[in-house]
């Protein structure tokens, strides 16, 4: 590990192996502090944290505030209803006022990819990536990531079946590179309408048949239907998409009793998943929620704080 | 030092902490993250070869609470575990060797998160001089006067001396 300047969380390819090990090493390390009878350490004492959310979000901007107040960052929010947005000014005159403002880091989330990368050019702070469009969402990848290490330990040959609407997941994008990474065995599973439109490059296997997929399968990960695309009739009806790739309750009954099922948020209880079988003990959907903080702690803490390089930011995204 | 040395220090020390808190009843014993773990757990198993009763034995990385973030690269080197509430409690801090007390300050900040000590003593293998801030140590295995730019190793094979790399 070197020293360095200011970096950043693009991408899971910002990311090798020992640079995940590691940062999953150092969220023990942050889980632990939220169990203190006073979860706050003083690490990031002086650090101030912007807020850029031009989507919606309401557990990864919550779970980033909870984070980056546990550490003792100062935070400054940034509604775009409400601001200059609204007057039309342009993402960089926005990202250069903030910056002049003296802000260590950035974390932003937008409807078009690659938007976190070209936010690194207008600013000295360090830039993390909470969703861009269909692209990535690196920190929803390592709490997932984390989760499951906590139940399997080490995931080298551990299959992951992701389930879906695959074609418009930034978190289906991230997870399967995240997974591949740590040597899992990644199966994607949804309807040709809801793959990409090419899979070149993906470290993937892919199935159409649920069933097929789920037999030796050790996670089974449902992706949130994006309803608000359903006027462009990707699938015929959402009663039809749960009986052919939804966790029904007759699914789930015959996962291995070890697998887990997870769920990034927010459910749509009888379209991806089957009400009754989110609040099985197999669910650990709470706990990826839990974790999202503390993998977040981790985040801000080594690219804030630590002044250690875990992040290579030379490799470009994929 | 050698190994024996170091044990005969670690009775003598056990001895001392029993002394001065009146036996072990509220005594329990955190060592520091990495040097120190192996250290507490020999004071503690020395208190209970004398007493005939253990004491809790923590671990504690003092790393989030340093002051020295961005001077060098600083990331946790292990989770922290303290398994019972220091409320109440004499906290013994239990580090290998004492510099320049930044380390044990982080420490006492730490604790406090945990909740409020009766006390909190700290006992170190090899007290080095050289301190920065007004703290020092109620156990000493032996102190050694050092240059700045020497490095104490503690070790298996006992206490060793060596110049900065």
């Amino acid at each position: 590990m070197r020293q360095r300047g200011p970096h950043h969380l693009l991408s899971m390819a910002d990311l090798d192996r020992d640079g995940i090990e590691q940062l999953l090493n150092l969220t023990e390390s942050f889980a632990e502090v939220g169990e203190r009878p006073i979860p706050k350490v003083p690490a990031l004492r002086g650090k101030t944290v912007a807020w850029l959310f031009y989507e919606d979000s309401t557990r990864t901007r919550l779970s980033f505030e909870t984070a980056a107040k546990r550490l003792s960052a100062d935070t400054m929010n940034f509604s775009v209803s409400s601001s200059s947005v609204n007057k039309g000014e342009s993402l960089r005159d926005t990202i250069e006022t903030i910056s002049a403002m003296g802000i260590d880091g950035i974390v932003v989330r937008h409807s078009a990819a690659g938007v976190p990368q070209q936010v690194t050019q207008w600013t000295e702070a360090s830039v993390i990536n909470a969703g861009d469009g269909w692209h990535q969402h690196p920190t929803q990848c390592l709490l997932d990531l984390f989760t499951a290490r906590t139940h399997f330990g080490d995931l080298e040959g551990r299959r992951i079946t992701i389930v879906g609407d695959i074609r418009h997941s930034r978190v289906a994008r991230s997870n399967a590179l995240g997974f591949a990474t740590m040597g899992a065995k990644v199966t994607l599973v949804a309807p040709p309408s809801l793959l990409p439109s090419s899979l070149e490059g993906w470290p993937v296997a892919v199935c159409h048949n649920l069933d097929e997929a789920l037999e030796d399968t050790d996670i089974c990960y449902l992706l949130r239907m994006q309803l608000e695309r359903q006027k462009q009739a990707v699938v015929p009806s959402l009663r039809e998409f749960h009986n052919e790739y939804g966790l029904t309750v007759a699914r789930a009954d015959r996962l291995r009793s070890d697998a887990l099922i997870m769920h990034p948020g927010p459910m749509n209880r009888g379209v991806e998943i089957a009400g009754e079988v989110a609040e099985r003990p197999q669910a650990v959907i709470g706990e990826q929620v839990a974790n999202g903080v503390s993998v977040r702690m981790a985040v801000l803490f080594l690219l804030l704080g630590s002044g250690l390089d875990v992040v290579d930011n030379n490799r470009i995204a994929a | 030092m050698s190994a024996d040395d170091v044990s005969r220090a670690v009775r003598r020390m056990a001895h001392e902490i029993l002394e001065r808190n009146h036996g072990a009843d509220q005594v329990m014993v955190v060592g520091m993250q990495t040097g120190g773990v192996a250290l507490a757990q020999a004071i503690a198993e020395a208190i209970e070869n004398i007493e005939g009763t253990g004491v809790p034995v923590g671990t504690l990385d003092a790393t989030m609470h340093r002051d020295d973030f961005g001077l060098r690269p600083v990331v946790p080197e292990a989770v922290t575990d303290i398994p019972v509430d220091p409320s109440g409690r004499v906290v013994v801090i239990v580090d290998d060797v004492l510099f320049t007390g930044r380390t044990v300050r982080a420490a006492m900040d730490a604790i406090h998160s945990y909740g409020r000590p009766q006390a909190i003593q700290l006992a170190v293998m090899v007290d080095r001089g050289h301190r920065e801030l007004p703290i020092r140590p109620d156990y000493v295995g032996k102190n050694l006067p050092t240059r700045i730019d020497e490095i104490v190793d503690v070790n298996d094979e006992g206490v060793d001396l060596g110049e900065m790399a």
